[in-house]
């Protein structure tokens, strides 16, 4: 569980989170959204240590992330793994490479265990046989799949995914979010997912916490977001004409 | 370099020098860091630097054209100017555009591309992991060079003046073979160890900062090369004075 309480951001003099606190549970797909500029990325980087917020406190079980120092921090992020929202894939390492990186940083197993890790990681995510391709030679949803291999491959507590559906197809954008899902339900972890796209929303959204303008407006569940009277939930919700004509039928 | 991004650029050599996660790992970067700097480097440098002594050869004879000053001077005055000048200043110069583009750009884009904060979030020391082998490399590799580039300069000086019929090779010989101190050879080490030091650690500094995308990379990229200049310039007049 991550639980964070009043979390305060500025660059400059533009304040971008304005004391945001919530807990997110483990077994559960959160997500966190809101408009472009709303400060969910902010908010995710302040989670995972990339940005110092000026207040407040990000506690992975209990642990109170933001007081640590380098060392204390990497124990944490041994339990952590990260979808960046480019992938952010190592371009001068291979598929096979790639998802190895932090066995061969953080283990002593042996190249076949470490082999084996990989191979079972690119088979979760449907990528068999795929170990020797560069990044370069990857679509937008293969690296997306590959990024999510490598981010599982330490087994983390605690995922962290930043717009997974950024320049995908709707049908990939699909399986990236069940694969999410699966691995969540299946390993116990602790997910938290940036997003603006609609169809996670309605598809994996367990818990949502919605941003706006730097503070939270609104939290529940898939389930509760059509049926609510907030006006900038409801603006960002039913933004699309999909999501209005959908409307009729919540 | 203003005063924060100097001491920005002193924060990111502690952090630099933290203690790695693995040593194996860091061993395996340091050895291909070398080939890039070293290895990738010999044919720039082997060029450049016996075009160098020759040219100085002729100029040198050139200017030295009088009865009274024997031609032995020519071989000495070039031995003396290859080793403590030009060799270690313009091998450094010519590696800072060579290395330190390709070092700035590199880490510029891994910036750009979220690829260091993925290492940051693996619980990754990134300026260690990133910076720390190419210093290595570059510590070890231009002293090296260096030293390469010091006896192509004496023999192309030699080549260049006797191929002209400025020098004869006798005269040549017997003046890079007088009077020698090999103090010089100690200036140009230390010389060639800080420029190391600085075409490794300047363009890193500029690339691991980079904020943007391409456009922003290629000016990193610029900048690190002219402060990289800059930096070798003013030190390797501090390096004399300091030694000489």
């Amino acid at each position: 569980m991550i639980e964070i309480k009043d979390i305060e951001k500025s660059f400059g003099s533009n304040t971008v989170l304005k004391g945001i606190s919530g807990i997110f549970k483990e077994g559960l797909t959160n997500l966190i959204i809101g408009g472009s500029g709303s400060g969910k990325t902010t908010l995710l980087k302040c989670m995972i240590g990339l940005h110092t917020p000026e207040k407040g406190s990000v506690q992975y079980d209990g642990r109170e992330f933001i007081d640590m120092d380098f060392e204390q921090r990497i124990e944490i992020r041994k339990e952590i793994g990260m979808l960046f929202q480019g992938s952010a894939l190592f371009d001068s390492m291979t598929v096979e490479e790639n998802i190895m990186f932090p066995l061969n940083m953080f283990t002593d197993h042996s190249f076949k265990e470490k082999l084996e890790r990989v191979n079972f990681c690119l088979e979760r995510v449907n990528l068999e046989g795929k170990n020797k391709l560069f990044p370069a030679e990857l679509s937008g949803g293969m690296k997306k799949r590959v990024g999510i291999a490598r981010a599982i491959a330490m087994n983390p507590k605690y995922l962290f995914v930043d717009e997974p559906n950024s320049g995908l197809d709707p049908k990939t954008s699909i399986v990236i979010d069940e694969l999410i899902k699966e691995i969540t339900e299946e390993y116990n972890t602790t997910t938290i997912v940036v997003t603006h796209d609609m169809n996670s929303v309605m598809g994996i959204g367990d818990y949502i916490l919605f941003l706006h303008e730097g503070k939270k407006f609104w939290e529940g569940s898939n389930k509760e977001i059509a049926h609510t009277d907030i006006a900038e939930l409801n603006d960002f919700v039913f933004a699309s004409r999909f999501m209005k004509a959908a409307k009729k039928n919540f | 370099m203003n005063f924060t991004n100097f001491g920005r650029y002193l924060l990111l050599l502690r952090a630099v020098f933290r203690k790695p996660e693995k040593f194996k790992i860091y061993l395996k970067a340091i050895f291909q860091q070398m080939d890039f700097v070293g290895v990738g480097s010999l044919g720039l440098i082997a060029i450049i630097s016996t075009f160098i002594g020759a040219v100085m050869t002729l100029q040198i004879a050139f200017q030295l054209v009088s009865d009274f000053i024997p031609k032995t001077i020519i071989g000495s005055v070039t031995r003396d100017s290859s080793i403590l000048e030009l060799s270690p200043t313009i091998t450094a110069i010519v590696l800072a555009g060579k290395i330190g583009s390709a070092i700035s750009s590199e880490i510029g884009t891994m910036r750009v591309s979220e690829q260091i904060d993925a290492l940051e979030i693996m619980g990754i020391n990134s300026p260690g992991y990133l910076i720390l082998p190419k210093l290595i490399a570059g510590i070890t590799m231009v002293p090296v060079l260096v030293i390469f580039a010091m006896v192509l300069s004496i023999t192309g000086g030699y080549l260049g003046g006797t191929l002209s019929g400025a020098v004869t090779p006798a005269e040549y010989i017997q003046g890079i073979t007088t009077d020698f101190n090999p103090y010089t050879i100690v200036v140009a080490l230390v010389k060639a160890f800080v420029f190391g030091f600085i075409i490794t650690t300047v363009p890193a500094y500029e690339g691991f900062y980079v904020k943007g995308g391409a456009l922003e990379v290629a000016q990193a990229s610029t900048r690190a090369v002219v402060v990289s200049c800059i930096s070798i310039l003013a030190c390797d007049y501090i390096v004399t004075q300091l030694l000489l």
